[in-house]
Protein backbone atom coordinates (compact mmCIF):
# COMPACT_ATOMS: atom_id res chain seq x y z
CA UNK A 1 0.00 0.00 0.00
CA UNK A 2 2.82 2.35 0.89
CA UNK A 3 4.60 1.99 -2.44
CA UNK A 4 1.38 2.69 -4.35
CA UNK A 5 0.95 5.97 -2.52
CA UNK A 6 4.60 6.74 -3.21
CA UNK A 7 4.20 6.05 -6.93
CA UNK A 8 1.24 8.41 -7.18
CA UNK A 9 2.95 11.22 -5.26
CA UNK A 10 6.25 10.94 -7.10
CA UNK A 11 4.60 10.82 -10.53
CA UNK A 12 2.74 14.00 -9.58
CA UNK A 13 5.82 15.88 -8.43
CA UNK A 14 9.48 15.01 -8.96
CA UNK A 15 8.83 12.45 -11.71
CA UNK A 16 6.14 14.49 -13.41
CA UNK A 17 5.67 13.03 -16.87
CA UNK A 18 5.28 16.41 -18.58
CA UNK A 19 7.85 18.53 -16.79
CA UNK A 20 10.60 16.04 -15.98
CA UNK A 21 10.24 13.32 -18.63
CA UNK A 22 9.16 15.92 -21.22
CA UNK A 23 6.32 13.95 -22.77
CA UNK A 24 3.05 15.03 -24.33
CA UNK A 25 4.48 18.38 -25.39
CA UNK A 26 2.51 18.92 -28.62
CA UNK A 27 -0.92 19.20 -26.97
CA UNK A 28 0.64 20.81 -23.90
CA UNK A 29 1.89 23.73 -26.00
CA UNK A 30 -1.03 23.84 -28.42
CA UNK A 31 -3.97 23.75 -26.01
CA UNK A 32 -2.58 25.72 -23.07
CA UNK A 33 -3.75 29.14 -24.25
CA UNK A 34 -6.64 29.25 -21.81
CA UNK A 35 -7.49 27.43 -18.60
CA UNK A 36 -10.88 26.12 -19.66
CA UNK A 37 -9.59 24.17 -22.67
CA UNK A 38 -6.59 22.99 -20.68
CA UNK A 39 -8.86 21.54 -18.03
CA UNK A 40 -10.99 19.75 -20.64
CA UNK A 41 -7.96 18.21 -22.30
CA UNK A 42 -6.48 17.28 -18.90
CA UNK A 43 -9.59 15.41 -17.78
CA UNK A 44 -9.78 13.55 -21.09
CA UNK A 45 -6.12 12.54 -20.75
CA UNK A 46 -6.59 11.29 -17.16
CA UNK A 47 -9.51 9.18 -18.34
CA UNK A 48 -7.82 7.66 -21.38
CA UNK A 49 -4.38 7.10 -19.85
CA UNK A 50 -5.72 5.32 -16.77
CA UNK A 51 -7.95 3.15 -18.91
CA UNK A 52 -5.29 2.20 -21.46
CA UNK A 53 -2.73 1.53 -18.74
CA UNK A 54 -5.09 -0.94 -17.13
CA UNK A 55 -5.95 -2.56 -20.47
CA UNK A 56 -2.38 -2.79 -21.73
CA UNK A 57 -0.98 -4.57 -18.67
CA UNK A 58 -2.81 -7.89 -19.21
CA UNK A 59 -2.11 -7.64 -22.93
CA UNK A 60 1.60 -7.30 -22.25
CA UNK A 61 1.40 -10.29 -19.91
CA UNK A 62 -0.12 -12.25 -22.77
CA UNK A 63 2.65 -11.13 -25.15
CA UNK A 64 5.25 -12.15 -22.58
CA UNK A 65 3.68 -15.59 -22.22
CA UNK A 66 3.82 -16.15 -25.97
CA UNK A 67 7.31 -14.55 -26.29
CA UNK A 68 6.27 -11.95 -28.86
CA UNK A 69 7.30 -8.85 -26.90
CA UNK A 70 8.94 -7.47 -30.07
CA UNK A 71 5.50 -6.58 -31.28
CA UNK A 72 4.54 -4.74 -28.09
CA UNK A 73 4.78 -1.29 -29.72
CA UNK A 74 2.43 -2.23 -32.52
CA UNK A 75 -0.02 -3.92 -30.18
CA UNK A 76 -0.01 -1.03 -27.70
CA UNK A 77 -0.69 1.60 -30.32
CA UNK A 78 -3.54 -0.39 -31.81
CA UNK A 79 -5.04 -0.94 -28.35
CA UNK A 80 -4.82 2.76 -27.66
CA UNK A 81 -6.40 3.76 -30.97
CA UNK A 82 -9.18 1.22 -30.46
CA UNK A 83 -9.81 2.32 -26.87
CA UNK A 84 -10.06 5.96 -27.87
CA UNK A 85 -12.41 5.14 -30.73
CA UNK A 86 -14.56 2.96 -28.50
CA UNK A 87 -14.64 5.54 -25.72
CA UNK A 88 -15.75 8.20 -28.19
CA UNK A 89 -18.64 6.07 -29.44
CA UNK A 90 -19.58 5.03 -25.92
CA UNK A 91 -19.67 8.59 -24.62
CA UNK A 92 -21.59 9.89 -27.63
CA UNK A 93 -24.24 7.24 -27.12
CA UNK A 94 -24.63 7.03 -23.34
CA UNK A 95 -23.19 10.18 -21.79
CA UNK A 96 -23.81 12.94 -24.34
CA UNK A 97 -23.22 15.70 -21.79
CA UNK A 98 -19.73 14.46 -20.94
CA UNK A 99 -19.10 13.87 -24.64
CA UNK A 100 -19.89 17.46 -25.56
CA UNK A 101 -17.54 18.72 -22.84
CA UNK A 102 -14.45 16.75 -23.82
CA UNK A 103 -15.41 14.83 -26.94
CA UNK A 104 -13.46 17.18 -29.17
CA UNK A 105 -10.19 16.39 -27.40
CA UNK A 106 -10.54 12.62 -27.67
CA UNK A 107 -9.30 12.09 -31.26
CA UNK A 108 -6.22 14.19 -30.44
CA UNK A 109 -5.25 11.87 -27.63
CA UNK A 110 -4.17 9.00 -29.87
CA UNK A 111 -1.10 11.03 -30.86
CA UNK A 112 -0.41 12.21 -27.31
CA UNK A 113 2.87 10.56 -26.34
CA UNK A 114 1.83 10.30 -22.68
CA UNK A 115 -0.55 7.46 -23.46
CA UNK A 116 2.06 5.31 -25.20
CA UNK A 117 4.83 6.37 -22.81
CA UNK A 118 2.94 5.16 -19.74
CA UNK A 119 2.60 1.74 -21.37
CA UNK A 120 6.29 1.65 -22.28
CA UNK A 121 7.40 2.81 -18.82
CA UNK A 122 5.54 0.11 -16.90
CA UNK A 123 7.23 -2.44 -19.15
CA UNK A 124 10.65 -0.93 -18.45
CA UNK A 125 10.08 -0.76 -14.71
CA UNK A 126 8.45 -4.19 -14.21
CA UNK A 127 5.42 -2.83 -12.37
CA UNK A 128 2.72 -5.25 -11.22
CA UNK A 129 -0.92 -4.64 -12.01
CA UNK A 130 -1.83 -2.43 -9.04
CA UNK A 131 1.35 -0.40 -9.40
CA UNK A 132 0.59 0.09 -13.10
CA UNK A 133 -2.88 1.38 -12.32
CA UNK A 134 -1.47 3.77 -9.71
CA UNK A 135 1.30 4.92 -12.05
CA UNK A 136 -1.04 5.60 -14.99
CA UNK A 137 -3.45 7.53 -12.79
CA UNK A 138 -0.70 9.51 -11.06
CA UNK A 139 1.20 10.47 -14.17
CA UNK A 140 -1.89 11.51 -16.12
CA UNK A 141 -2.93 13.64 -13.15
CA UNK A 142 0.57 15.12 -13.17
CA UNK A 143 0.21 15.96 -16.85
CA UNK A 144 -3.11 17.68 -16.14
CA UNK A 145 -1.49 19.66 -13.32
CA UNK A 146 1.23 20.84 -15.70
CA UNK A 147 -1.11 21.91 -18.50
CA UNK A 148 -3.46 23.77 -16.15
CA UNK A 149 -0.56 25.60 -14.46
CA UNK A 150 0.95 26.57 -17.81
CA UNK A 151 -2.41 27.71 -19.18
CA UNK A 152 -3.01 29.89 -16.13
CA UNK A 153 0.35 31.62 -16.54
CA UNK A 154 -0.03 32.06 -20.30
CA UNK A 155 -3.51 33.49 -19.96
CA UNK A 156 -2.33 36.15 -17.51
CA UNK A 157 0.80 36.80 -19.54
CA UNK A 158 -1.08 37.43 -22.79
CA UNK A 159 -3.18 40.04 -20.99
CA UNK A 160 -0.50 41.99 -19.20
CA UNK A 161 2.92 41.36 -20.72
CA UNK A 162 4.38 43.12 -23.74
CA UNK A 163 6.73 40.56 -25.29
CA UNK A 164 9.02 40.81 -28.32
CA UNK A 165 7.21 39.57 -31.43
CA UNK A 166 9.30 36.48 -32.00
CA UNK A 167 9.13 35.43 -28.38
CA UNK A 168 5.38 35.69 -27.95
CA UNK A 169 3.26 32.58 -28.36
CA UNK A 170 5.14 29.31 -28.35
CA UNK A 171 8.68 30.42 -27.52
CA UNK A 172 7.69 32.00 -24.21
CA UNK A 173 5.72 28.86 -23.35
CA UNK A 174 9.00 26.94 -23.37
CA UNK A 175 10.70 29.39 -21.03
CA UNK A 176 7.73 29.13 -18.68
CA UNK A 177 7.87 25.33 -18.85
CA UNK A 178 11.55 25.48 -17.98
CA UNK A 179 10.85 27.51 -14.85
CA UNK A 180 7.97 25.21 -13.85
CA UNK A 181 10.21 22.21 -14.44
CA UNK A 182 12.90 23.65 -12.16
CA UNK A 183 10.30 24.06 -9.44
CA UNK A 184 9.07 20.49 -9.83
CA UNK A 185 12.58 19.05 -9.77
CA UNK A 186 12.89 20.81 -6.42
CA UNK A 187 10.56 18.17 -4.99
CA UNK A 188 13.30 15.54 -5.36
CA UNK A 189 14.12 13.97 -2.01
CA UNK A 190 10.69 14.73 -0.61
CA UNK A 191 9.85 12.10 1.98
CA UNK A 192 6.43 11.65 3.48
CA UNK A 193 6.95 8.82 5.94
CA UNK B 1 23.55 24.16 -65.21
CA UNK B 2 20.49 26.33 -65.56
CA UNK B 3 18.59 23.44 -67.07
CA UNK B 4 19.39 21.27 -64.08
CA UNK B 5 18.25 24.02 -61.76
CA UNK B 6 14.94 24.30 -63.57
CA UNK B 7 14.46 20.56 -63.68
CA UNK B 8 15.06 20.08 -59.97
CA UNK B 9 13.58 23.37 -58.85
CA UNK B 10 10.65 21.74 -57.12
CA UNK B 11 13.01 19.43 -55.23
CA UNK B 12 15.17 22.33 -54.12
CA UNK B 13 12.14 24.26 -52.96
CA UNK B 14 10.79 21.36 -50.95
CA UNK B 15 14.19 20.84 -49.35
CA UNK B 16 14.75 24.49 -48.51
CA UNK B 17 11.29 24.93 -47.02
CA UNK B 18 11.63 21.85 -44.88
CA UNK B 19 14.77 23.21 -43.28
CA UNK B 20 13.89 26.86 -42.88
CA UNK B 21 10.46 28.25 -43.62
CA UNK B 22 8.35 25.26 -42.67
CA UNK B 23 10.78 23.72 -40.24
CA UNK B 24 8.68 21.30 -38.20
CA UNK B 25 10.08 22.36 -34.84
CA UNK B 26 10.59 26.08 -35.21
CA UNK B 27 7.42 27.04 -37.04
CA UNK B 28 4.88 24.34 -36.32
CA UNK B 29 6.33 23.35 -32.90
CA UNK B 30 5.73 19.63 -33.44
CA UNK B 31 7.66 16.63 -32.22
CA UNK B 32 9.03 18.42 -29.19
CA UNK B 33 8.98 15.51 -26.75
CA UNK B 34 11.90 13.67 -28.26
CA UNK B 35 13.59 16.91 -29.28
CA UNK B 36 14.02 17.79 -25.62
CA UNK B 37 14.26 14.47 -23.88
CA UNK B 38 17.19 13.01 -25.83
CA UNK B 39 19.24 16.11 -26.57
CA UNK B 40 21.58 16.16 -23.58
CA UNK B 41 24.32 14.55 -25.72
CA UNK B 42 25.08 15.18 -29.40
CA UNK B 43 25.42 11.47 -30.22
CA UNK B 44 21.91 10.76 -28.92
CA UNK B 45 20.57 13.67 -30.96
CA UNK B 46 22.17 12.35 -34.15
CA UNK B 47 20.83 8.84 -33.58
CA UNK B 48 17.35 10.15 -32.85
CA UNK B 49 17.37 12.53 -35.82
CA UNK B 50 18.47 9.86 -38.26
CA UNK B 51 15.93 7.41 -36.83
CA UNK B 52 13.12 9.89 -37.29
CA UNK B 53 14.30 10.82 -40.79
CA UNK B 54 14.35 7.18 -41.78
CA UNK B 55 10.89 6.56 -40.36
CA UNK B 56 9.42 9.61 -42.12
CA UNK B 57 10.97 8.70 -45.48
CA UNK B 58 10.06 5.03 -45.33
CA UNK B 59 6.49 5.62 -44.24
CA UNK B 60 6.06 8.46 -46.75
CA UNK B 61 7.17 6.04 -49.43
CA UNK B 62 4.75 3.36 -48.28
CA UNK B 63 1.78 5.65 -47.77
CA UNK B 64 2.41 7.39 -51.06
CA UNK B 65 2.46 4.06 -52.88
CA UNK B 66 -0.81 3.04 -51.26
CA UNK B 67 -2.46 6.45 -51.48
CA UNK B 68 -5.09 5.39 -54.00
CA UNK B 69 -6.23 2.30 -52.16
CA UNK B 70 -6.42 3.55 -48.56
CA UNK B 71 -10.08 4.08 -47.59
CA UNK B 72 -10.29 7.64 -46.18
CA UNK B 73 -12.13 6.59 -43.05
CA UNK B 74 -9.41 4.30 -41.73
CA UNK B 75 -6.39 6.27 -42.94
CA UNK B 76 -5.22 7.23 -39.43
CA UNK B 77 -5.02 3.63 -38.30
CA UNK B 78 -3.22 2.73 -41.53
CA UNK B 79 -0.59 5.43 -40.85
CA UNK B 80 -0.20 4.15 -37.29
CA UNK B 81 0.43 0.57 -38.38
CA UNK B 82 2.87 1.55 -41.14
CA UNK B 83 4.78 3.94 -38.87
CA UNK B 84 5.01 1.53 -35.96
CA UNK B 85 6.33 -1.20 -38.24
CA UNK B 86 9.26 1.02 -39.25
CA UNK B 87 9.82 2.18 -35.67
CA UNK B 88 10.11 -1.42 -34.52
CA UNK B 89 12.77 -2.01 -37.19
CA UNK B 90 14.70 1.11 -36.09
CA UNK B 91 14.57 -0.14 -32.52
CA UNK B 92 15.83 -3.56 -33.56
CA UNK B 93 18.75 -2.07 -35.53
CA UNK B 94 19.75 0.18 -32.62
CA UNK B 95 19.66 -2.69 -30.17
CA UNK B 96 21.65 -4.95 -32.46
CA UNK B 97 24.47 -2.57 -33.43
CA UNK B 98 24.46 0.46 -31.12
CA UNK B 99 23.61 -0.88 -27.69
CA UNK B 100 24.88 2.12 -25.60
CA UNK B 101 22.83 4.57 -27.66
CA UNK B 102 19.76 2.31 -27.47
CA UNK B 103 20.16 2.30 -23.69
CA UNK B 104 20.50 6.08 -23.52
CA UNK B 105 17.43 6.65 -25.70
CA UNK B 106 15.39 4.05 -23.83
CA UNK B 107 11.65 4.31 -24.31
CA UNK B 108 11.99 7.41 -26.51
CA UNK B 109 12.75 5.32 -29.61
CA UNK B 110 9.33 3.72 -29.32
CA UNK B 111 7.82 7.14 -28.91
CA UNK B 112 8.80 8.07 -32.49
CA UNK B 113 5.40 6.56 -33.34
CA UNK B 114 3.59 9.37 -31.60
CA UNK B 115 5.95 12.02 -32.95
CA UNK B 116 3.50 14.39 -34.61
CA UNK B 117 5.96 15.23 -37.40
CA UNK B 118 5.77 11.74 -38.90
CA UNK B 119 1.99 11.60 -38.78
CA UNK B 120 1.73 15.20 -39.97
CA UNK B 121 3.79 14.59 -43.12
CA UNK B 122 1.69 11.54 -44.04
CA UNK B 123 -1.55 13.44 -43.65
CA UNK B 124 -0.39 16.70 -45.18
CA UNK B 125 1.79 15.49 -48.03
CA UNK B 126 2.36 11.80 -48.72
CA UNK B 127 -1.27 10.82 -49.01
CA UNK B 128 -1.87 13.12 -51.97
CA UNK B 129 1.46 13.41 -53.77
CA UNK B 130 3.51 11.10 -56.01
CA UNK B 131 6.24 8.92 -54.56
CA UNK B 132 9.37 10.85 -55.54
CA UNK B 133 8.22 14.16 -54.06
CA UNK B 134 6.94 12.44 -50.93
CA UNK B 135 10.37 10.95 -50.25
CA UNK B 136 12.09 14.31 -50.75
CA UNK B 137 9.53 15.97 -48.50
CA UNK B 138 10.06 13.35 -45.82
CA UNK B 139 13.83 13.82 -46.10
CA UNK B 140 13.50 17.59 -45.81
CA UNK B 141 11.30 17.46 -42.74
CA UNK B 142 13.56 14.89 -41.15
CA UNK B 143 16.64 17.01 -41.84
CA UNK B 144 14.99 20.14 -40.46
CA UNK B 145 14.22 18.17 -37.33
CA UNK B 146 17.71 16.68 -37.07
CA UNK B 147 19.29 20.10 -37.57
CA UNK B 148 17.41 21.66 -34.64
CA UNK B 149 18.09 18.58 -32.50
CA UNK B 150 21.83 18.78 -33.12
CA UNK B 151 21.97 22.52 -32.40
CA UNK B 152 20.08 22.09 -29.13
CA UNK B 153 22.21 19.10 -28.16
CA UNK B 154 25.48 20.88 -28.95
CA UNK B 155 24.59 23.85 -26.75
CA UNK B 156 23.43 21.63 -23.91
CA UNK B 157 26.40 19.29 -24.08
CA UNK B 158 28.94 22.13 -24.08
CA UNK B 159 27.32 23.82 -21.11
CA UNK B 160 26.52 20.69 -19.15
CA UNK B 161 29.61 18.55 -19.70
CA UNK B 162 32.10 20.83 -21.50
CA UNK B 163 32.35 18.36 -24.38
CA UNK B 164 31.10 17.71 -27.91
CA UNK B 165 30.71 14.07 -28.99
CA UNK B 166 32.57 13.23 -25.77
CA UNK B 167 35.64 15.26 -26.83
CA UNK B 168 36.51 17.88 -24.21
CA UNK B 169 36.51 21.36 -25.72
CA UNK B 170 36.18 23.63 -22.70
CA UNK B 171 38.99 24.39 -20.23
CA UNK B 172 39.44 21.98 -17.34
CA UNK B 173 38.31 24.66 -14.93
CA UNK B 174 34.92 24.89 -16.71
CA UNK B 175 32.17 24.90 -14.10
CA UNK B 176 29.58 22.38 -15.34
CA UNK B 177 26.00 23.62 -15.55
CA UNK B 178 24.25 20.52 -14.28
CA UNK B 179 20.83 22.00 -14.93
CA UNK B 180 21.50 22.00 -18.69
CA UNK B 181 21.59 18.20 -18.75
CA UNK B 182 18.19 18.04 -17.08
CA UNK B 183 14.75 18.94 -18.40
CA UNK B 184 14.74 22.70 -17.61
CA UNK B 185 17.91 23.25 -19.65
CA UNK B 186 16.23 21.72 -22.67
CA UNK B 187 13.20 23.95 -22.30
CA UNK B 188 15.27 27.13 -21.98
CA UNK B 189 17.58 26.34 -24.91
CA UNK B 190 14.75 25.32 -27.23
CA UNK B 191 12.68 28.38 -26.28
CA UNK B 192 15.57 30.70 -27.07
CA UNK B 193 16.36 28.87 -30.34
CA UNK B 194 12.76 29.14 -31.50
CA UNK B 195 12.85 32.85 -30.72
CA UNK B 196 16.10 33.35 -32.62
CA UNK B 197 15.06 31.34 -35.67
CA UNK B 198 11.73 33.10 -35.87
CA UNK B 199 13.41 36.50 -35.85
CA UNK B 200 15.72 35.19 -38.59
CA UNK B 201 13.01 33.90 -40.94
CA UNK B 202 10.59 36.66 -39.95
CA UNK B 203 7.83 34.35 -38.77
CA UNK B 204 5.61 35.83 -36.11
CA UNK B 205 2.52 34.47 -34.42
CA UNK B 206 -0.46 36.71 -34.01
CA UNK B 207 -0.89 37.97 -30.51
CA UNK B 208 -3.12 35.31 -29.07
CA UNK B 209 -6.40 36.33 -27.51
CA UNK B 210 -7.74 34.25 -24.65
CA UNK B 211 -11.14 33.05 -25.81
CA UNK B 212 -12.81 32.57 -22.48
Amino acid sequence: MKDIFEIIISSLTNQNIALVYILGMCPLIAISTNVKNAKGMGIAVVFVVTLTGIINWPIYALLKATETTNLSLLVFIITIAATVQFLEMFLAKFLPKLYSSFGIYLPLITVNCVVLAVSLFFVNRDYNFVQTAAFSFGSSLGWMLAIVLLAGIRQKLSKYANLPRGLSGKAIAFILLGILSLAFIGFTGLSLF
Amino acid sequence: MKLIRVKYKKWFNILRDGISRSNPIVVAVLGICSALAVTNKVENAIAMGLGVTFVIMASSLTISLMRNIIPPRVRMVTYMVVISTYVISVQAVLQAFFMPIADALGAYVGLIITNCIVMGRQEAYAVKNPVKYSIIDGFASGMGYTFVLIVVAAIREILAFGTILNMPIMAVTWEKWVVMAMAPGGFFVLGLIIWGMRELIKYYENQEEPTS
